[in-house]
């Protein structure tokens, strides 16, 4: 493979293709030497629009053949080259050098006028790294997948020939059948770097592709185990980290948002995290107030309907006594002076007719329920919206006007 | 300039200071605002777990309110814009959803219109880079904050997802924090966290995984030598400030670092005492602030 990415630069740019200087600052790793990581910056000549991975190639073939980094396809399918590129999870191959480069130079430096920043690459991240840019895939991302039971869990009786379910029910999960297991989504993960339990965005996302689907038949079990294990759906802090992460647009946090509405509004589980009591009491407080009432919201979210002489359970009396100290606090310092701050339910409600019409916004849409995902849909208008005078006619003929 | 205001519902709550800083701020500069006081809850990503509709209807509520001043929308929180750009992306998708969630507002009156005049809604953080832009804020400025060293903390819902809040046009929405620190005269300390989750959204489910969150991010910038952090979202001030004790507990180390409001710092730079923008109400001490900035006459 030596050469192979001049002779590649030459394919896609010609020899005309300009070449320019970049340096690229890779954090390596021997696991045999005994020491620690460090960093090595290598200077690499490609054309702008070549990839992150055509220079890690380069240098590997031109200055240090033992430097590690996995790949094959080269064009952002087979998911093997997941790395952090200026902190950015991503694959190595999906990400062009120019634009790196200039990424890594969106700031001005400090004193004006040093060199260039190079273009940082790192193995992913909420992994261990086996040895440079090649991470330990098994431990954590293969491990986590297994926990979903990503297979069909069918009803045991084997059609006479193949399961036939309507085509628009499939379109449904088609995001998440997109997913190539790079793994960029757990690199990226903010909840897993607090809490490596975390079951995580490209597991979770594997869940909904088996819990949408209308051939599997314990969807209620699935559920019910992904909310009720304090590192499963109601775990994931809602950054978007994974979503901008993902090189084919699975957008897994919005999977576990689904996760999270069909666990909670479809089978209404009543999970031990407070997820379903939290969501539920936010919902409520809204339908109510209009604007959101914190000090309820933290009641109702640990102990639901206390005030309505329910005993809450021993798990969420915890978390309940667990925010005592911080709202001693707050009345001290005078963030919480006012009653009507602390005392759950005083908050006032909007003012006017203005609640009413907010009630008639949750008859309206509790009836619907629509689900709109842009995944599918796309983001362009296709039918452009009448004006008030096409919608003013009657119904439209097809036949030809009488004047014709 | 003159702009349609949601305050969200945190900045009238917890973080009352919010609120009145932003205030104070606004008529200095000559940002005159019209608050919706009869719009709702952006349902912070948490409805729409619920019911997508009703928190697309909920929202398109409150740009219908802010279209009817014909006047553009500001938002003073990250976890607003984040929600409320989620659902406008959804709204403007779809000409026959949009019909649909209309429906929903006729008996108000109103209706959400997509592209009208125009109209956007904007984090005021956006507002000040965008619109306001930095010469005229640096004009306005009247106490440098000569050597204050300020790390910047966004909140996810201001910056991502990328493909969602305008970086086509506006492609450096994740530098701005850093831009107006500067701005202000101000240092900027890099740190990890900059663009990380406060955990302030699992705090009711998962406290250890959110408050380790928060407390690890703190540290990181003390280590960086940060004077202070500033945020334009009143969440992620709850579990870096009001929750700090608590995470310093989680992440077992001294904490104490002061998390100001993005207004909060602008009004320093502009002449108004830590007093007068609330800064004695926050949990972790902020008198450190004032006593760098004593030295630089107002």
């Amino acid at each position: 493979m030596s050469a192979e990415p001049e002779t590649r630069a030459e394919e896609q740019g010609g020899s005309t293709a300009p070449q320019e200087q970049y340096t690229l600052k890779v954090r390596r790793f021997k696991p045999d030497s005994g020491e620690g990581p460090y960093w090595q910056e290598f200077e690499v000549e490609l054309d702008p629009t070549l990839s992150v991975l055509d220079g890690l190639l380069q240098a590997k073939d031109r200055e240090d053949g033992s430097l590690s980094v996995r790949c094959s396809c080269r064009a952002a399918i087979c998911g093997s080259c997941g790395v952090k590129i200026n902190g950015q999870s991503t694959l190595a191959c999906l990400t062009q050098i120019g634009e790196a480069h200039e990424f890594a130079n969106r700031r001005p430096d400090e004193d004006g006028e040093g060199e260039p920043k190079p273009v940082v690459v790192e193995p992913m991240g909420n992994m261990p790294v086996l040895k440079d840019l090649v991470t330990d895939m098994e431990s954590t991302h293969w491990t986590k997948i297994r926990r979903v039971t990503p297979w069909l869990l069918d009803d045991g009786d084997p059609p006479e020939r193949e399961r036939v379910v309507p085509p628009e029910s499939m379109v449904d999960i088609t995001q998440t059948i997109a997913c190539i297991q790079c793994g960029a989504c757990v690199s990226a993960c903010l909840s897993m770097e607090a809490d490596p339990d975390f079951i995580g965005p490209a597991a979770l996302a594997k869940a909904y592709r088996f819990v949408g689907d209308p051939r599997d038949v314990e969807t209620r079990e699935r559920l019910w185990d992904l909310a009720q294990d304090p590192h499963g759906i109601y775990d994931c802090t809602h950054c978007f980290a994974c979503v901008d992460a993902c090189p084919k647009g699975v957008a897994p946090m919005d999977q576990i948002m689904r996760l999270r509405r069909a666990a909670g509004h479809d089978e209404e589980i009543k999970d031990k995290n407070n997820g379903h009591n939290h969501e539920a009491a936010f919902v409520n407080i809204i339908e109510k107030k209009g604007t959101l009432d914190e000090s309820l919201l933290l009641q109702e979210s640990y102990a639901p309907g206390v005030a309505g002489k329910l005993i809450p359970k021993p798990s969420a009396l915890k978390g309940l006594l667990g925010s005592i100290p911080t709202a001693i606090r707050g009345l001290r310092s005078g963030k919480m002076r006012s009653l009507p701050k602390l005392i759950p339910g005083i908050h006032p409600k909007l003012p006017g007719d203005a609640q009413e019409h907010v009630k008639h916004i949750y008859e309206h849409a509790e009836e619907h329920r629509e689900e709109v995902n842009l995944y599918i849909t796309g983001e362009e208008d296709v039918v452009p919206e009448p004006d008030e005078e096409e919608l003013s006619q009657p119904e439209v003929s097809t036949g030809p006007k009488e004047n014709e | 300039m003159k702009l349609a205001y949601w305050p969200g519902c945190v900045s009238r709550g917890f973080t009352t200071e919010l609120h009145g800083s932003m205030a104070l701020v606004a008529d200095r500069i000559g940002i005159e605002l019209v608050t919706l006081d009869r719009a709702n809850c952006c349902g912070a990503g948490v409805i729409a777990e619920h019911n997508q509709e009703l928190a697309d209807t909920l929202n398109a509520r409150t740009f219908a309110l802010a279209q009817k001043t014909g006047l553009g929308m500001m938002n003073i929180c990250s976890t607003c814009q984040g929600a409320q750009s989620e659902c406008q992306q959804r709204l403007d998708a779809d000409s026959q959803y949009r019909a649909h969630i209309n429906e929903a507002l006729a008996d108000e009156g109103i209706e959400y219109v997509k592209d009208n005049d125009d109209w956007e809604n904007k984090n005021f953080l956006w507002v000040l880079v965008e619109d306001y832009g930095l010469d005229q804020l640096k004009a306005k400025v009247t106490r440098p904050l000569s050597g204050l060293r300020v790390g910047p903390f966004y909140g996810c819902y201001v910056i991502r997802p990328k493909h969602r809040l305008g970086y086509e046009e506006h492609p450096e929405r994740d530098l701005y924090l850093e831009q107006v620190i500067e701005t202000l005269g101000g240092e900027v300390v890099e740190y990890d966290g900059a663009r990380k989750c406060c955990g302030f959204p699992v705090i009711t489910m998962n406290r250890d995984t959110s408050l380790r969150q928060a407390g690890t991010h703190i540290a990181d910038a003390l280590d960086q030598g940060a004077d202070c952090l500033v945020t334009p979202c009143p969440l992620c001030h709850l579990n870096l400030d009001m929750q700090q004790p608590e995470a310093a507990k989680v992440v077992n180390r001294d904490l104490g670092l002061a998390v100001l409001h993005l207004p909060q710092l602008v009004g320093l730079a502009l002449g108004f005492e830590p007093k007068q923008l609330g800064m004695g109400r926050h949990i972790a001490s902020t008198e450190w602030v004032g006593e760098r900035l004593a030295g630089v006459p107002a």
